[in-house]
């Protein structure tokens, strides 16, 4: 219970989500939608893409968003003991490490992801850039890995197939092309 | 060419203010027990980044460079289990809890469907830069990477700029 769910017991489990949003109240998943509305709750536009009843179309989502953040408290307050770091294979740590990310603890890498890697080039690129771009491709391709990847291909929707070939696409760039030259 | 774009961007832009209109007219206001139902299913969810680790950085690394299967068993049961509970609940022609209709409609698209490939794309360079998708960026916050909030606001600003440029984008 409290070391890492194998996949075939975290993956199922993920994919009710989907069901379980429909019988509630027949919303779809997907958490991007967010992004919309929480721009559009702070007011400052008067573009008609954000002047919308946000409160009506979103706060469920929104509330929603609000339980991810207090699911990520529970999981490793209550539900994890000792280290919550993935065990990573030598291959992914002399690929890491050939990117200068020796530092390997926590969910997401100190070097990177971390308050004072914010004022270092590769914290920056990281954070905000990859941030940007994440709120900036899913709006545009109108979904995310929740929307399109999940939601989107368990009901047959081949626009959501070459969302998530685009997602790869740019993941694979990103690694293999991008990712030594920005760091 | 340019203008071509355009013409798309400007049908597309307009079907998906008309989706957006018909949707919200939709909508009820939720009762209490369905807000809460919504922020427990969330807290699940939550729950299950974190034991699955899809929310971590490093787990998405050794996604895009095929050294793990981990990530791929996890989005591959989610999607199988989803699709076979859609079956189900298109078969059974099943309601709400509160006895509504269910319906789940059609991803519109264009001729070329440029947004999904091209935006999927931008998607993807920021997925395996930041290291995490929407989802996950919420539940990274309350794992105690306050950090994160950062790229939350990121990602608002990136959703913005998207608004403002959208009508100059191809769809």
């Amino acid at each position: 219970m409290t070391d890492p769910w194998p996949w075939y017991v975290s993956g199922p489990l993920i994919g009710l989500i989907v069901p379980l949003l429909l019988l509630v109240g027949g919303r779809q998943f997907g958490v991007s939608s967010n992004l919309r509305h929480l721009y559009a709750a702070c007011g400052l536009s008067r573009n008609p893409f954000f002047n919308y009843d946000w409160k009506r179309e979103g706060a469920w989502n929104l509330v929603f968003a609000l339980g991810l953040v207090l699911g990520g408290f529970v999981a490793v307050r209550f539900l994890s003991a000792g280290s919550i770091t993935p065990t990573l294979g030598e291959a992914t740590r002399a690929d890491l490490a050939r990117l200068g990310i020796t530092e390997i603890s926590g969910f997401v890498p100190p070097q990177l992801v971390s308050w004072p890697a914010l004022a270092t080039w590769p914290g920056f690129v990281t954070m905000v850039v990859g941030g940007f771009l994440v709120g900036f491709g899913a709006r545009w391709a109108g979904g995310c890995t929740s929307g399109h990847a999940i939601s989107g291909l368990a009901n047959f929707q081949w626009p959501s197939l070459l969302a998530v070939v685009g997602f790869f696409a740019g993941g694979l760039l990103m690694t293999h092309v991008l990712l030594p030259l920005l760091f | 060419m340019a203008a071509t774009g355009n013409a798309f961007a400007r049908s597309e832009a307009l079907t998906a203010d008309v989706e957006a209109a018909a949707a919200v007219d939709d909508v009820r206001v939720p009762a209490v027990a369905e807000w809460f139902a919504y922020l427990g299913i969330g807290i699940v969810l939550g729950i299950l980044f974190v034991k699955s680790q899809v929310l971590s950085w490093y787990r998405i690394q050794e996604m895009f460079r095929f050294q793990s299967f981990h990530m791929y068993g996890v989005i591959a049961t989610a999607i199988a289990t989803a699709a076979i509970a859609v079956l189900a609940i298109r078969a059974a022609d099943a309601r709400t809890v509160k006895g509504d209709k269910i319906t789940i409609p059609p991803k519109g698209c264009s001729r070329y469907a440029t947004r999904y490939w091209l935006g999927g794309s931008v998607f993807g360079l920021g997925w395996a830069l930041l290291g995490a998708c929407p989802g996950p960026i919420f539940t990274l916050i309350g794992t105690g990477s306050t950090v994160l909030i950062v790229a939350l606001a990121a990602a608002v600003g990136g959703t913005a700029a998207y608004g403002y440029a959208r009508n100059h984008l191809p769809h």
